[in-house]
């Protein structure tokens, strides 16, 4: 890991394109979707947090939701991994519906999913944790575990594919130690590695980067490339624009429980609905003017506007050759 | 649109209540047709009331005798012989009803001298012997049949009346589960506290007026002093809920022993708890105990009321009671607030174990205990953490409780209650007036 | 004061039926609490369902003494399921009110004088000792030496009692180191990290408290083996005692229930000699022997509290382990 200041380049690996069919419109159909999702609508007494009309995710590809805080996106994910249950709405994983599907049952489908506070389980030790990931281990049958015969086969093949997933993500020394006595971001890493163990076919992540360690960040980033890599599908919620620009193939943007925009992440960063999305909360702000395409003076509550819209362009490489923001 | 998991989840809801409403149906209406015993409660019980039913000299079988009084319920029916017996726990007044619609076609309890207008419910009372004879007048006649309106009617007051007694003790237990999140098992020996404070008290001489506000006076410093000593020091230890909880169920057990090391294993009554009933309107008949139980159950819950709404301190409660995290970022003295809570609670508490005194009629040590979980079902009812909730629930409890006497056997009042308990949590945990929050 | 005779019964009560039952109970409220964090405030219902099922098949319906078992078996299945399958979703402290709740109404039911011609009401019932007698293996007579002095029933009991136990402790054991505990275990700490990793937790859950509802009724049947079952035996105190002996030894392990249960009876019946002959002796002043026996209650409670405050993991346990401790 670089200690200096400016950032390592990263060797990027290639982006999927052509995922979507037709023009780039919020609900455009892809070419292969793994989740097919239609009339998602999600209410806490008046509020509506979700209110998704149409969204497909393409497989094989890493997907990032983005959105401000309070878009619905945490919601949304609850919903489609059976966390919560939707006031209407249908969708289907792989073609199977899974509406009203409990949770476990959607896990068991191959959908895996983790959380935005760690769920790594502090009681039990790293291997474990790693050990209750695994699918069909017979012993977790009430009858079958009593007898060891029935299960103690199935018991050294988990760990042997346990320590290998571990070895990768670099816990594999700490296997014996109990998970609560991790670090917060090796209890991120934890609960991916743990994700792995039943082989799913998608893998969505719930703010993977939150709270973690800058110096893990490049590993983190690594871990869920490869991922795509193993032919696995990925979708992950996230504020860090510069981790979005650099690995997500395709970005859905949804602000106040709707999706507002979706794309390749060059475009949609440049999408004005996109932009207004994210500052949409400062009315009484002269929205051309903090754009740059009129001139005019800006108040001083403006500042923090500017830096994020900065930060914004430098992240999506956008033409700088406008006049300067005052 | 219901998912179709929603559909299966309400059936499968649905089909478990309908189980086990049938099953407990089942065990109430099926059993029932069984003989029941001429003699109950005579192993356990060391005082008995006995008698025997006859029409000139023969004798009536399964004819029901009711047997009520000091907290205690019996139902017995007469032998071949007309013979009946029942062992109750301890001296005092009973009362003993038979029922006429288990006589025979045309026969009645008769009353000779023509005063009497319910000659089938009497008063009995166990002296120095031990045991007592109850005989009725048994002849051709008239049922002296209460009206079931008139029944009804004054199982509506009585359950007022428990109803709003259980409220003073409901509220406090509701606060303090909304400002510490504890559920605090303890709270039957505060009841108990107070009408033992206040049995002590006139025992040695003081008039009845003095030794009351002097108990709830009393009960108010032990609350103090069990927040001072024990649940602030936990709290900044950072014990969780549930350690707190065990905590709590540990106090409730010392203290109801210490309650029966000093006051033994029998009922003691309080001054003024033998007066005669006033006859009011239909068959509703309270004592002027009853009354003035009532009328300061009112004015008490009144000024509380008054309290939490209008003085800055009773709003900091509600606000902690609501949400202690943001209560504290907007400046409330959290801990202060909890104190106060702590010193009202134990002072309602108290003053409501009085009130239960004169209902049962008695004190008894594990008293408290007896009505923990009926103020559990009342606060949960209302909805955890409101005091107003815990109010409403209290006199829908009180008055479910009463009223249901008239359609389950005696000794099962309580369980209507209980079963209540168990479907609100089931379905709607937040209670009536307590908001939605996630329970599972 | 015959220091003798008091060490004597003390001695004696190692092997008591009432802490072989207490035994019983408390692993299956380890099983229910320590192990799978359900806080079941109705154990003393399962004993009583186990009791009462046991002499009433046999009274009753004229069962054999085991079929009197498989029937106390049965029975407490039956009401792990008419309880669990509503209540099972339920957060921790309501869950306990609801079983203390359900406790009070099985309570009810067997007492009131509805069902008399069953139950016996608030006589209890008794005499159901013939056939368990019949099959007594051991010839007439005395056996033992020291304090363990009992005639062939005495130690019939006994040793049916400890059989019983032994399997228990052994069924506990096996289970909670196969994969099904470990998915219990994880279910302890936090429910919707394993639902995430496909395991049907609610499922977990139910066979859980049957599985300890089993031994809290086979516990109320050794109970009820040498006298006679009385209802006021099965009330809410009895739980909380049960807890007491429970938490003593260690609520999240195999041994610490036995070990408790041993302690709290050798405990109590050294408390309840001792202390009456003290008042006797003139050493407790100012109070009288029915008063030195309350005093012992008293104790038991504050043991309680001390207990949960400085040492929840109780003698055996690990606090590490403890998921109700903060």
């Amino acid at each position: 890991m670089s200690n200096s200041d400016v950032p390592t380049p990263l060797v990027q690996r290639p982006k999927s394109t052509g995922l979507h069919v037709g023009d780039i419109t919020p609900g455009v159909p892809k070419v292969d979707p793994i989740i097919v999702a239609d009339g998602v609508k999600r209410s806490f007494g008046g509020l509506v947090a979700v209110d998704v009309d149409h969204v497909e995710i393409p497989r094989g590809a890493i997907t990032a939701l983005i959105g401000p805080n309070g878009a619905g996106k945490t919601t949304f994910f609850n919903l489609l991994t059976g966390f919560d249950k939707p006031d209407s709405g249908s969708w289907t994983f792989e073609g199977k519906s899974l509406a009203g599907m409990p949770s476990y049952r959607v896990a068991r489908l191959g959908q895996v999913r983790t959380f935005q506070l760690t769920k790594a389980l502090g009681l039990l030790t790293v291997l474990e944790n790693m050990k209750i990931g695994a699918k069909g281990q017979k012993g977790e049958n009430m009858f079958f575990g009593l007898f060891p015969g029935f299960w103690r086969k199935q018991e050294t093949a988990i760990e042997e594919k346990a320590m290998e997933i571990l070895a990768r993500f670099k816990l594999d020394t700490k296997s014996k130690d109990f998970a609560a006595s991790l670090s917060g971001g090796q209890r991120k890493l934890l609960e991916m590695a743990r994700a792995l163990m039943s082989d799913p076919t998608l893998v969505m992540l719930d703010e993977p980067m939150a709270g973690v360690n800058p110096a893990l960040t490049q590993s983190l980033l690594d871990h869920i490339l490869d991922l795509k890599d193993q032919g696995m599908t990925v979708l992950f919620v996230e504020h860090d624009m510069h981790m979005v620009r650099h690995i997500a193939d395709w970005v859905v943007v949804m602000a106040e429980g709707r999706i507002v925009a979706e794309g390749p992440p060059e475009t949609v960063m440049n999408d004005k609905a996109v932009i207004d999305a994210y500052l949409g909360s400062h009315q009484d702000v002269d929205l051309g003017v903090v754009t740059g395409r009129i001139a005019g003076d800006l108040p001083p509550e403006a500042d923090d506007l500017l830096a994020e819209v900065s930060e914004l362009g430098a992240a999506t490489g956008a033409d700088q050759s406008k006049e300067p923001l005052k | 649109m219901i998912t179709a998991e929603q559909r299966q989840s309400r059936r499968r809801r649905g089909g478990a209540l309908v189980a086990f409403g049938l099953a407990f149906a089942a065990a109430l209406t099926l059993f029932p047709s069984a003989a029941m015993a001429d003699e109950v409660g005579i192993e356990e019980n060391d005082f008995r009331i006995s008698g025997n039913v006859k029409l000139n000299s023969e004798a009536l079988a399964d004819v029901l005798i009711t047997v009520e009084g000091n907290g205690y319920d019996a139902e017995v029916e007469t032998d071949d012989e007309g013979r009946w017996r029942v062992g109750v726990p301890e001296k005092g007044e009973y009362t003993v009803t038979l029922d006429e619609s288990t006589l025979p076609e045309g026969i009645a309890v008769v009353d000779e001298t023509g005063a009497d207008s319910t000659p089938n419910v009497k008063e009995v009372e166990i002296g120095p012997s031990g045991s007592t004879v109850m005989n009725f007048f048994i002849g051709r006649g008239e049922r002296n049949t209460t009206s079931f309106v008139d029944q009804l009617v004054e199982r509506l007051v009585n359950g007022l009346n428990f109803g709003l007694m259980l409220g003073l003790a409901a509220i406090g237990l509701s606060l303090v589960f909304g400002t510490t999140g504890l559920s605090n098992f303890a709270h039957a020996e505060m009841v108990t506290f107070g009408a033992v404070m206040a049995l002590a008290f006139s025992g040695i001489g003081l008039p009845i007026w003095l030794a009351i506000p002097i108990a709830v006076i009393l009960s108010a410093g032990f609350g103090f002093a069990m927040d001072a000593g024990l649940w602030r020091p936990l709290r900044r230890k950072g014990v969780g809920v549930v350690q707190l909880m065990i905590v709590s169920i540990g106090l409730s057990l010392a203290l109801r022993y210490v309650f029966q090391f000093f006051i033994g294993g029998g009922t003691e009554q309080l001054p003024g708890s033998d007066a005669p009933d006033i006859k009011l309107f239909g068959s509703v008949s309270l004592s002027v105990t009853d009354m003035v139980s009532m009328a300061i159950s009112v004015v008490v819950i009144g000024a509380f009321a008054w309290w939490l709404l209008n003085t800055r301190i009773g709003k900091a409660t509600r606000a902690v009671s609501d949400n202690p995290s943001l209560a504290a970022a907007s400046g409330i003295d959290v801990d202060h607030v909890v104190r106060i809570v702590w010193i009202v609670a134990s002072a309602l508490a108290g003053l409501s174990g009085i009130l239960w005194a004169y209902f049962r009629p008695g004190i008894r040590w594990d008293m408290g205990a007896q009505i923990l979980l009926l103020v559990f079902a009342a606060v949960t009812l209302g909805g955890l953490g409101t005091a107003f909730g815990a109010l409403v629930g209290s006199l829908v409890v009180g008055i479910l409780v009463e009223v249901s006497s008239l359609w389950i056997p005696a000794d099962l009042k309580y369980v209507g209650a209980l079963v209540v308990l168990i479907v609100i949590l089931l379905f709607r945990p937040q209670g009536i007036l307590g908001k939605r929050e996630r329970i599972g | 004061m015959d220091l003798l005779q008091i060490l004597s019964n003390t001695a004696s009560s190692v092997l008591g039926p009432a802490t072989i039952a207490y035994a019983l109970a408390a692993l299956g409220l380890a099983v229910h609490f320590g192990f799978t964090g359900l806080l079941n405030m109705g154990i003393a219902a399962y004993m009583a369902i186990g009791a009462y099922g046991y002499a009433i098949s046999i009274l009753t319906f004229g069962f054999p003494w085991w079929g009197g078992v498989i029937v106390a078996i049965l029975a407490s299945i039956v009401f792990s399921l008419i309880l669990g399958i509503p209540t099972l979703r339920l957060r921790g402290d309501y869950l306990a009110i609801v079983t203390i709740a359900a406790a009070e109404v099985i309570r009810l039911l067997f007492l009131t004088t509805a069902f008399d011609s069953f139950t016996g009401s608030a006589d209890g019932l008794s005499g159901y000792h013939e056939s368990f007698r019949a099959s007594n293996p051991i010839p007439d007579g005395t056996y033992g030496f020291g304090p363990w002095v009992y005639n062939e029933t005495g130690w019939w009991v006994r040793i049916v009692g400890i059989l019983i136990l032994a399997i228990a402790c052994l069924i506990v054991w096996a289970l909670m180191r196969s994969p099904w505990g470990r998915v219990i275990k994880g279910i302890r700490e936090d429910e919707d990290a394993v639902r995430a990793l496909g395991k049907n937790a609610f499922s977990y859950k139910l066979q859980a408290l049957m599985l300890g509802g089993v031994f809290g009724a086979l516990g109320g049947v050794v109970y009820a083996l040498p006298a006679s079952v009385n209802p006021g035996v099965y009330v809410t105190s009895l739980t909380f005692f049960v807890y007491t002996a429970l938490l003593l030894g260690g609520a999240a392990t195999v041994f610490g229930p036995v070990i408790g249960s041993v302690l709290f009876w050798v405990i109590q019946t050294l408390l309840s000699n001792l202390l009456p002959a003290l008042v006797q002796s003139g050493i407790l002043p100012f109070m009288s022997t029915s008063q030195s026996q309350t005093l012992r209650f008293v104790l038991v409670g504050v043991a309680l509290m001390l207990l949960v405050i400085f040492r929840p993991q109780g003698i055996l346990g690990d606090k590490k382990e403890l998921t109700f401790v903060k």
